[in-house]
């Protein structure tokens, strides 16, 4: 009965639209109009606001236009017989709530702005539980999971289910699935998010369970998500509410589950969260909207059982989901890649500097492995103290008639986030650096060593089937063994490095396109090359390489980069046409090797941001870790706003952080000797190539030419440190012209 | 010698002539009072035998010639000519050729005097009016070629509102007379309908110019192909559908506003025995938005008070009903056949009349009672001397107005005893449009046609049918809008109406939410649910039949139904049409690829190859045809067999399956 559904859900609006209202009076007599208000280090914001209606709310007297256009949208109420139509005005109470919603979240930052804790984690200890908004950062780098879809999609859940046990179940069936769960509201005095801490289960984004907040107003925080998601990625506008709501029903595969009695306040959050195409499922007897329309399926879904709602919730939203089974005693999936093992949970360790833990990847002849055998040769972990420490050697072979030994490091680097995936197993580092550490959870759920080398064969063969026919995994855990491996491991990475770094952009005629974020960002198109590694940081030319391999028909495909139009900015036109097809003849053409002219477009999950500082001479670049202010007046976020969304920005390039130290890093524009400004940390990380580029460029102390954050955050600031050092960009020739 | 007994006049069978309990009631009551209705010379006299197979031609004096089909039906080769020689095709078309004629010009005329009042409000010479929708001014303006944004110092700003009406006045006036060209809001269609009047060469020139060409055609001894002359039918009926019509609908709009649903009544129980019943009658909103203002305003109250009236009832009847129902909630008395017996009340101390399917006999029915019959339009008087004619004008229009309200004032303490008012009406919503419907599909935010087709395609929804058009004294009141109405949305078919049909829907009780559960089959009743409407949805008056044809255009547009109106699974219908305007709009929705069944009977039976023409081959043209039924559950069958047709060829006639979209299939989404 979708009538009672919208009578109840458009008192919710009145209630909700009164009480915000209220609230703001309030606020406007303990606060000066002009206080700042808003969420923290976002360029969006309050985004639900922003995007949809195009309303910048900065102060506290800017909320007062989207409160009186809330309160204007709230539709007649609905008579009992006779009633005239309510979709449309269901809908808009519906909006007029999560506007207020906003609202409401941005006066409990004004009053409490300590309420919730400004990161990834919660801090159990201090008893902050509840994050609040998603900053810019964590936008972004989430984000590009959404986009390369590794993670589909997410599950917003209010309330708390009828027992711990249940939450745990279905949070831990959401997570297998690789979705991101978005958790807020309360029910019966508690919440998921408090359910699955008392079952030990760790929250926070690194484990895609995110605890927003304990009121139905902080379900708000996902949607301002899914929107900045939107701008970011998809190169919307703020106020376009059609396409950036219509982008959300057909990209983002998100729906609610409401556990516990859904009152008009839930109800009418629900019903706005319908006008993005989420639907709700909830888990008590209330009325069902079956019809399709607005959402791609159902709307409202009654009375799911709580060991099939993770499976009717994805299936109503339309989303395909493919889970690996794995013969191992744990859960595994990418949402469990970022869960810790702590001190007091740790059962035992191989590497972290107590032991030596190598990786190592090998081709092998067909006749010389059999596939599937993995063999620990040592003591397992059976036979391993509480607390103890092993050395362990990690040496995959693998024969395939399409396998080539190039491909080696880049399924060695798939070890990483492999083993990480499994539940209660931390992986760190990486070849000879490796650090594995097991909880005691795992442990008692029978996780062994061999488990890894199970782990590696299922993925390998499902990942790369195309170039992987035979996997066989020996695991050494005796010192001496290990000692060997790390022996022969270490020369093979020093030829490996060699390689990949005599490699230059003449050398080879093929590119490698990336399309991979186009479900995201349409008309984005990245070329890696190289010398350009992408923007995300996450693909190089020989991954791309080996993508196509594995999936000819996939988001890497090969360019033949044909006549060169410009070898110093970088053109070519082979380039240049795919670029135009590729991106829907959204862009022509784009350089390689230039920021100031006609540069490389991103889709706004670029790991850096170069802009021009025109002053200065030069250019600087911002790591989207660091959230302050730098020179160019803009921060990250807001860089990211201006050039996101697949749009060729003259004066600012999205790239990563290797490609700072790569041979054609804006090679057009001067190269990395034109480097002004770049935060501490990020030069911290990349010091070592950093350093080592520097000198092949003959200035070997760069790097403490280059100004951060600790010498200013504009050009006039850093100018007088550059005149100072002598930072060669000054007597180079003007950057413009 | 025995004295000469005056033969008894036959006299109708109440029961026999409506199904609408009102209706019945009234009728009885006016043969108790001896006055004689349509009804009863209905059953007095017969159609003509010979006119009704279409082939009675009186084009010039050497006729009228006739050309009944033979007893047994034509043997061999088909001789029957005329004096001059012209075929039973030729006559027949000619004779429905003069019918669009009639029609178009009934509603371009209609527009035209809209758009002059327009123009007069524009140039600011009305007071009475204004500008009440601006936002659907700015909506209508570029389809008229009229820019809203104007550059100043290269910066593009909004245009002038003054300005922008000026000019949309001035270019929709045009279209009623320009020298060149083709019709501005043909472009409106969807790309290949517009190609498809192209290429036959069916562009409408000008809205008169058509009308003209017509009368020219079908003048003794021009054009004697009847294809030939079908085809300038089609070009006269686009201008009205897509012309005279559809400006009349926007300019009106404008004028008065845009309608968005309401709550009202309908039949002649909303007239009350202890106010003052003026009752408007026609089809301008023109006048009867002024009445409108009139009768709600303070002092005509205060007057009527004092005239030992509690108030001032005011009610309509035909499109004039429906214009001030859709934009104002006022309650509709009648429809087109029941409009002597609003008078046959006692209780109608006024009947305001403009154009269009007033009855000549009710000057003599108004004569029995203290009703004042008052004519408004200059192009529309009677002869009997008790019709007061008050010539309404635009530049006085609320004077006039006023004067007449006042005058049905002054006349309610004329009343005689014998008022009886029937006590049945029932609740309607109306109020729908192209831009409401459009909302209530998913709001400010997802407003959106599409919801609609994602019903159809998912198999909710079977299809769409309008339902339009009159009532006609030879079919039984009601009966055949009724049962085509309740079968369509038994079978799941969503029902667009206008005119009489939108009436009897409303008198019967089937405009309202509730009928969702008594009448539809389950997918419709649930859409319905989901949305608040009622299955039958009220689109106003019969120059509003442009809204259903804009109607089909967004569902085109929306997606997943095809790229043609003519892909739609769709289908028309007029069950109880009498009027030329009905034979106009069905050429018009088929040649913009409807198929369209008319009811009763059409006049044709006697050229059985142009029947065959419109009936078949029309579609292969236009992709809509004609065809004829007077059954009313075989009607609506034939439409959902149509429906049904047109299901399988867009291949939904499979229950959807659920698709569920991985990554891959995200990247291949096209930007929206």
């Amino acid at each position: 009965m979708s009538k009672l559904v919208a009578f109840a859900a458009i008192q919710g609006g009145y209630k909700v639209v009164s009480q915000v209202e209220g609230e703001y009076q309030k606020a406007l007599e303990t606060f000066p109009a002009s206080t700042k208000v808003g969420f923290p280090n976002t360029a969006y914001y309050l985004p639900v606001i922003y995007s949809l209606l195009g309303m910048k709310v900065e102060t506290l007297e800017d909320i007062k236009k989207p409160l009186e256009f809330s309160r204007k949208l709230l539709p007649p109420h609905i008579k009992r017989v006779n009633h005239l139509p309510y979709l449309g005005p269901l809908l808009d109470a519906g909006m007029a709530a999560l506007f207020c919603y906003e609202i409401k979240e941005a006066l409990r930052y004004l009053y409490q702005p300590d309420f919730y804790l400004h990161s990834e984690e919660p801090d159990l200890d201090a008893g902050k539980i509840w994050l609040g908004a998603a900053d810019d950062v964590v936008l972004r780098k989430r984000g590009v999971e959404f986009v390369d879809g590794s993670a589909p999609g997410f599950a917003a859940i209010v309330g708390a289910a009828p027992t711990a046990e249940i939450a745990k179940m279905i949070v831990e069936d959401y997570q297998k699935k690789n979705l991101y769960i978005f958790c807020a509201a309360n029910h019966n005095n508690t919440s998921v998010i408090q359910q699955l801490i008392s079952q030990k289960v760790q929250v926070g984004w690194n484990t895609r369970i995110v605890p927003f907040g304990p009121d139905i107003s902080s379900a708000i925080f996902a949607l301002g998500f899914a929107n900045r998601a939107a701008m970011a990625f998809g190169g919307l506008q703020p106020g376009d509410y059609k396409k950036i709501l219509l982008y959300n029903k057909n990209r983002i595969f998100a729906f609610v589950n409401a556990l516990g009695d859904v009152g008009t306040e839930w109800g009418v959050a629900a019903a706005g969260c319908v006008n993005w195409g989420f639907p709700t499922l909830a888990d008590t007897d209330i009325p069902e909207v079956l019809p399709t329309g607005i959402c791609t399926y159902e709307h409202v879904v009654a009375n799911v059982a709580h060991n099939d709602i993770c499976q009717r919730s994805v299936e109503v939203r339309g989303l395909k989901i493919k889970v690996s089974q794995i013969a191992i005693p744990c859960a595994f999936g990418p949402a469990f890649e970022g869960e810790r093992v702590r001190g007091e949970d740790l059962y035992c360790q191989m590497g972290g500097g107590k032991t030596q833990c190598t990786e190592l990847v090998k081709k092998a002849e067909m006749n010389e492995i059999e596939d599937g055998k993995v063999v620990v040769v040592g003591p397992d972990i059976s036979e391993i103290k509480e607390k103890g420490s092993s050395p362990l050697g990690i040496f995959v072979q693998i024969a395939g008639r399409e396998f080539q030994t190039d491909f080696e490091p880049i399924l060695e680097r798939q070890i990483h986030h492999l083993v990480n995936y499994i539940q209660g197993v931390m992986h760190i580092g990486q070849r000879d650096i490796s650090w594995i550490r097991v909880g005691k959870a795992a442990k008692e759920k029978g996780f062994t060593l061999k488990d890894i080398g199970v782990v590696l064969h299922a993925k390998f063969h499902q990942d790369f089937q195309k170039i992987v026919d035979k996997v066989q995994v020996t695991l050494y855990t005796k010192k001496e063994d290990v000692d060997k491996l790390t022996q022969r491991a270490r020369g093979e990475y020093k030829l490996r490095d060699e390689r990949v770094e005599k490699m230059k952009d003449e050398d080879v005629e093929t590119y490698y396109s990336c399309t991979l974020c186009q479900s995201f960002a349409p008309s984005h198109v990245c070329s890696v090359s190289p010398e350009r590694t992408g923007l995300c940081g996450a693909y190089n030319w020989m991954d791309c390489k080996a993508s196509f391999e594995i999936n000819p028909t996939g988001p890497n495909q090969p360019i033949e980069k044909g006549e060169c139009l410009n070898p110093k900015l970088g053109q070519w036109k082979g380039v240049n046409d795919f670029v135009f097809k590729a991106s829907r003849g959204k862009v022509t053409h784009y350089n390689f090797y230039s920021m100031v002219h006609d540069p490389m477009t991103t889709c706004g999950c670029c790991e850096c941001i170069a802009a021009m500082l025109p002053n200065c001479n030069g250019v600087m670049t911002v790591n989207r870790d660091y959230a302050g202010e730098t020179p160019s007046g803009m921060k990250f976020t807001t860089l990211a706003g201006v050039m996101g969304g697949g749009a060729s920005s003259p004066g600012f390039v999205g790239h990563s952080k290797f490609n700072i130290t790569q041979g054609k890093f804006i090679v057009g524009d001067g190269g990395l000797l034109r480097m002004v400004w770049m935060p501490k940390i990020l030069k911290e990380e990349i010091k070592d190539r950093l350093n080592k580029r520097a000198a092949e460029l003959g200035c070997p102390d760069l790097i403490d030419r280059i100004a951060d954050e600790t010498v200013g955050t504009t050009e006039e600031q850093i100018m007088a440190f550059l005149k100072e050092k002598d930072h060669p960009a000054l007597k180079m020739d003007p950057i413009i012209g | 010698m025995e004295e000469k007994v005056a033969k008894t006049p036959k006299l109708a069978d109440p029961i026999e002539s409506s199904i609408d309990l009102a209706t019945q009631e009234m009728i009885k009551r006016a043969q108790e009072l001896g006055v004689e209705t349509v009804f009863d010379r209905a059953v007095a006299m017969k159609p003509c035998n010979i006119g009704i197979q279409g082939i009675c031609c009186k084009n010039c004096a050497m006729g009228p010639c006739r050309l009944p089909l033979p007893k047994d039906g034509v043997k061999g080769e088909d001789t029957r000519k005329g004096l001059c020689g012209a075929t039973p095709n030729t006559i027949a078309a000619r004779n429905f050729a003069r019918m669009v004629a009639g029609g178009a010009s009934a509603h371009s005329d209609h527009g035209r005097c809209v758009a002059e009042v327009f123009l007069a409000v524009a140039r600011k010479e009305s007071h009475d009016y204004q500008i009440k929708d601006p936002v659907k001014l700015l909506a209508v303006a570029p389809h008229l070629g009229v820019a809203t944004k104007v550059e100043v110092d290269g910066q593009k700003v909004d245009r002038n509102l003054d300005e922008i009406a000026l000019e949309v006045a001035e270019k929709a006036l045009n279209e009623w007379g320009k020298s060149e060209g083709e019709l501005l809001y043909l472009k409106r269609a969807p790309q290949p309908l517009y190609e498809k009047w192209k290429k036959y060469g069916v562009l409408p020139r000008n809205i008169d110019r058509e009308v003209v060409e017509i009368m020219h055609r079908t003048h003794m001894g021009v054009d004697q192909d009847y294809k030939n002359i079908v085809k300038q039918c089609t070009r006269a009926s686009l201008a009205d559908g897509w012309g005279g019509s559809m400006l009349a609908t926007d300019l009106q709009d404008i004028l008065f506003g845009t309608p968005s649903p309401l709550q009202s009544e309908a039949n002649l129980g909303v007239m009350k025995q202890d106010h003052v019943n003026i009752i408007v009658h026609g089809h301008e909103p023109v006048l009867s938005e002024m009445i409108v203002a009139a009768t709600q305003s303070k002092e005509m109250v205060d007057y009527a008070k004092t005239k030992g009236a509690k108030g001032i009832q005011l009610a309509g009847i035909c499109c004039t009903a429906n214009e001030i129902l859709q934009r104002h909630g006022i309650p509709t008395a009648a429809t087109f056949l029941q409009q002597e017996l609003a008078i046959i009340t006692g209780a109608c101390d006024a009947m305001v009349v403009d154009i269009q399917c007033i009855f000549q006999n009710l000057a003599n029915v108004a004569k029995c009672f203290h009703t004042k019959l008052i004519t408004t339009h200059p192009i529309a008087r009677m002869e009997q001397n008790n019709v007061i004619h008050i010539e309404f004008n635009e530049h006085h229009a609320m004077e006039d107005a006023k004067r007449i309200v006042k005058m049905a004032i002054d006349n309610f303490q004329n009343r005689k005893a014998e008022v009886m008012i029937p006590r049945h009406k029932a609740t309607q919503i109306a109020g729908f449009g192209v831009e409401s419907i459009e909302y209530h599909l998913g709001g400010t935010f997802r407003g959106s046609y599409y919801t609609l087709n994602d019903n159809i395609i998912n198999g909710r929804i079977r299809g769409i049918a309008g339902v339009v058009g009159c009532n006609n004294a030879r079919t039984k009141h009601n009966e055949q809008h009724i049962t085509i109405i309740k079968e369509l949305i038994k079978n799941d078919v969503i029902v667009l109406t206008t005119g009489c049909s939108a009436i009897a829907a409303a008198m019967h009780g089937l405009l309202t939410p509730e009928t969702a559960q008594v009448y539809c089959g389950p997918g419709l009743a649930e859409v319905c649910e989901t949305v608040g409407i009622p299955p039958i949805l009220h689109l106003g008056s019969c120059v509003d039949n442009s809204r259903i044809l804009l109607a089909a255009t967004e569902v085109v547009k929306a997606g997943g139904l095809g790229k043609d109106i003519c892909d739609l699974p769709a289908a028309g219908s007029a069950p109880e049409w009498m009027s030329e305007k009905a034979i106009s709009i069905g050429h018009y929705f088929v040649t913009s690829g409807v198929y369209t069944v008319f009811g009763y009977h059409l006049p044709l039976d006697g050229a059985p190859v142009l029947q065959d023409y419109l009936y078949k081959d029309m579609q292969k043209m236009y992709g809509g045809m004609w065809d004829c039924e007077e059954d009313p559950v075989k009607h609506a069958h034939k439409m959902i067999a149509h429906i049904d047709r047109k299901r399988k060829e867009l291949g939904i006639d499979k229950a959807r399956e659920r698709v569920l979209m991985d990554m891959a299939d995200r990247q291949k989404l096209e930007m929206m």
